[in-house]
């Protein structure tokens, strides 16, 4: 027998046998709580241990099971039903009491409770469905698809859904194809620079050398950036196998996931997902009777943020302190322990599959034509609805802000948007309507970064958030190179003076020129984008800059050493004393007509009397600059 | 070995093929600015960002000792963008240091003074913000001193130190805190330095120098 046929016929059992397993599920109720990092901070592992008890008190039959992110982090915990006779239905924001309620009375009884319902998971008669939501409509799940209705610690969950087809699938073909799908698939890195993966996996294919190595980048850093970990919680699988396929496009036989140890709920999933891969046959020797043998370790990062960079990252496995090294030799032609090695993020990984399956033509028919496929970003910040999102490539900012995100809470404007973390830039209300892929964003002064997407309203100072990102960055620099270790520390120092109310004519100009200097100058990549954060700023908020400089005023009221805070005297509201009881350093005192007073030599600034103060009153605002309140007589 | 011919501001050199770009310049008395390059080190670091030449055919100036040389190669060693490059890094690098010429053992000897007279750049501190950080001199070597605040972080004395010394000295610490310590951060003179002085021949500045002069 032919080993293609091999291979076809010895995976036509594993999925058999998978199916049977997955359908068997769905005989009597199944309850699935989302218990990855986001549903745990909720209080997910509470709700799931409240369920079970529940059951039991009950005697009620019904399955539990752990799965992981959905991407509606917001409405974490979560929890999803599915009853025979009704549709699956998604419960948000679940309390104790809840989950014992659904428990009791719709799996006990037959209310479905849809007083608590988020929405279904299918289209019904009943309650309407994710997909019923604007967000629904924009979002088009490939990676995230599974994530969040599957057991991420079930291989048989994801082969049942159609997981491992791909890998089988590429085994009865040649490298070569595999190769030339991804390349026609126009994949571009994920990470953040959006590198063309095809190109780079032929570089390694016939880079000369026996042994290659295939690396999954899994050392998300960026502040607000949680889609790696999310995806690796919620789906390993199907990165692994993506990294499998990968290894046989390259000709590796060795794999590694580099994590960083701050994620020990990914690391314990993919360790567990290796394991189940290994014993089902999709990993070791001669996968699947194919011929082709690798496996994969896991390696845990320490958490140097530039140890994301590739030959940093390498440095650490190899031992040696994680700084970078000179490119060329890019890690394709020379990477770990010299060898050629593929470094891909995860989620660059994660479409492999996907492409693998159903074809370069079909992935290309998602997203622009310079950036085919879906993007995932994660919301935070300023926005109602935080959480990951997969939307096409050319999907707008103002859909992922306001469809997606349902926009800003609070009623507070919209000011910016930050992109790309610490390598990204901020974009004003006036690129809303850009559509953003790889090449817009860097156009537009940004990067697409892997995904991280913070939103900014009218109280966020945008000298704030460059000092902000720049700290980070500076913080995190090696410290190896003169360009980035002293160039970032330069524009901090500016940045401190002018958030300060020290700023001096020329520093925004002294700005730039260290900032395209650090920029050209810089060895690797953290230095490169370091001062993106500070220029997008200068571009787009340049009056804030000057505010702070030729004013000392933060348009914002943000920046500490420029506000002041002030009792509008015809405001106050005379017999109430919240204000003076809820001040830490008594600052506040009532003057001869009860009308109370803020000593600003004593006052810290620390908010607590704006936050006492009832919101019927609102007589405690800030001014800027603190000036101000000289003139106003106090 | 094979020799290639390039061309350097103008000037016809010859050079082995495939080394790096900075050693063809210098062993043919064409000087480029540099502090942390190491003759016959596999990976350069290519850390103090001083080394920026033009090279034809490239978008950008490029550090000359990461780049290997290729028949026909047309360099420059000067052009507004490499000048603007160079000073920056030098300025950031003055920025950070602890200038004391009049009293320092490296006067007339020192690469940041010879890079200063070479590329006409003042050596004081003018655009940017003086970074003062007060670390303690370290005197508790009889035959070593070592001054971090003079410190550029080049790395030759680590190299060295392991080469022909004891291997003691070594970079500690991440970004603007990066330095070079012992092993085990204790002073010089506890280190288990033998005192072979290797690392002040080669310390470009006036960060580790001997006591017996």
């Amino acid at each position: 027998m032919k080993s293609s046929s091999i291979v076809a016929e010895t995976f036509a059992k594993l999925q058999q046998k998978s199916r049977t397993a997955w359908q068997s599920l769905r005989d009597r109720p199944l309850i699935l709580v989302g218990t990855a990092t986001c549903g745990r901070a909720a209080g997910a592992l509470e709700i799931l241990k409240i369920i079970k008890e529940e059951l039991e008190k009950h005697g009620l039959d019904a399955q539990v099971l752990e799965v992981g992110c959905m991407g509606h982090c917001y409405a974490e915990p979560l929890v999803t039903v599915y009853k025979p006779g009704f549709p699956p239905i998604s419960y948000g924001y679940v309390t104790e009491g809840i989950a014992a309620r659904l428990v009791q009375d719709f799996l006990g009884g037959d209310d479905p409770c849809l007083e608590f319902a988020l929405a279904a998971l299918e289209t019904n008669d009943m309650v309407p469905a994710l997909t019923d939501f604007p967000r629904g409509m924009i979002e088009k799940p490939i990676i995230l698809d599974r994530c969040g209705l599957i057991d991420p610690a079930k291989i048989e969950h994801y082969i049942a859904l159609g997981g491992y087809a791909a890998l089988a699938g590429a085994l009865t073909r040649e490298p070569e194809w595999v190769l030339e799908e991804i390349k026609a698939s126009g994949l571009r890195g994920r990470g953040g620079a959006g590198f063309p993966t095809g190109r780079k996996w032929e570089t390694c294919r016939l880079a000369p050398g026996e042994k290659k190595y295939v690396i999954c980048n899994a050392d998300e850093g960026d502040p607000g950036a949680f889609m790696d970990r999310a995806i690796l919680e919620s789906n390993p699988h199907e990165v692994l196998e993506g990294l499998a396929i990968a290894a046989y496009a390259v000709g590796a036989r060795q794999g590694y996931f580099y994590i960083r140890a701050e994620y020990p709920l990914a690391v314990e999933r993919v360790k567990k997902a290796i394991e189940q891969a290994r014993q089902a046959g999709l990993l070791g020797i001669n996968i699947l009777g194919s011929g082709f043998s690798f496996d994969v370790d896991v390696f845990q990062g320490s958490g140097a943020f530039v140890c994301g960079e590739e030959t940093a990252l390498i440095a650490s496995m190899e031992g040696e302190p994680g700084l970078p090294r000179h490119r060329p030799p890019f890690p394709a032609t020379a990477g770990l322990w010299g060898k050629p090695t593929v470094i891909n993020n995860v989620k660059t990984l994660a479409y492999v599959p996907h492409i693998i399956e159903r074809g370069a033509q079909w992935f290309r028919e998602t997203g622009t034509a310079g950036s085919p496929g879906t993007a995932v970003f994660a919301l935070a910040g300023k926005v109602i609805n935080t959480g990951l999102a997969e939307v096409p490539m050319g999907t707008t900012l103002r859909e992922l802000v306001y469809d997606v995100g349902s926009g800003i809470p609070r009623g507070k404007a919209f000011k910016a948007v930050q992109i790309g973390g610490p390598s990204g830039g901020c974009l004003p209300e006036t690129a809303l309507d850009m559509p953003i892929d790889f090449d817009s964003l860097s156009q537009a002064g940004a990067m697409m970064g892997s995904g991280g997407m913070v939103i900014l309203d009218e109280d966020d100072c945008m000298v704030e958030i460059a000092r902000f990102f720049l700290d980070f960055t500076q913080k995190e620099s090696c410290g190896k190179c003169t360009m980035c270790h002293l160039g970032t520390k330069q524009m901090l120092e500016i940045l401190e003076a002018i958030t300060k109310g020290q700023g001096k004519p020329g520093d925004i100009e002294l700005l730039l020129e260290l900032a395209e200097d650090v920029k050209a100058g810089s060895l690797c990549g953290l230095g490169k984008t370091a001062p993106n954060p500070v220029l997008s700023t200068i571009r787009y908020f340049r009056d804030e800059y000057e505010a702070h400089i030729k004013e000392r005023r933060c348009p914002a009221l943000m920046c500490r050493e420029l506000i002041a805070y002030y009792i509008l005297p015809e405001k106050c509201e005379r017999s109430c004393d919240a204000c003076v009881g809820s001040c830490p350093v008594e600052a506040i005192y009532p003057n001869e007509d009860r009308i109370k007073v803020i000593d600003q030599q004593k006052c810290v600034k620390c908010a607590s009397c704006l936050e006492a103060c009832p919101p019927q009153y609102k007589a405690v605002i800030k001014l800027s600059p603190p000036e101000l309140v000289a003139e106003r007589g106090a | 070995m094979k020799t290639v011919t390039l061309t350097i501001d103008g000037r016809t050199v010859q050079a082995r093929e495939g080394e790096k770009l900075l050693w063809a310049a210098l062993e043919n008395g064409i000087y480029i600015p540099n502090l942390c390059a190491i003759p016959g080190v596999k990976h350069p670091a290519a850390a103090c960002r001083l080394c920026f030449v033009e090279i034809r055919g490239y978008p950008r100036p490029v550090t000359a000792c990461t780049e290997p040389v290729v028949e026909g190669m047309v360099v420059s060693t000067r052009s507004p963008r490499v000048d603007r490059l160079v000073h920056t890094a030098f300025e950031l690098l003055l920025s950070n240091h602890h200038l004391d010429c009049a009293s320092c053992p490296r006067n007339r000897s020192c690469e940041l003074q010879r890079i200063a007279r070479e590329r006409r750049f003042p050596l004081r501190v003018k655009r940017l913000r003086k970074l003062e950080r007060n670390l303690q001199v370290d005197d508790s070597s009889p035959v070593v001193r070592y001054d971090p605040g003079k410190c550029v972080l080049c790395g030759r004395c680590v190299w060295v130190c392991r080469e022909k010394g004891t291997g003691v000295l070594g970079f500690a610490g991440r970004g603007f805190e990066r330095r070079i310590a012992t092993f085990g951060d204790v002073p010089l003179g506890q280190s288990g330095c033998n005192g072979c002085g290797e690392c002040t021949r080669v310390c470009p500045v006036g960060a580790l120098t001997g006591k017996e002069a």
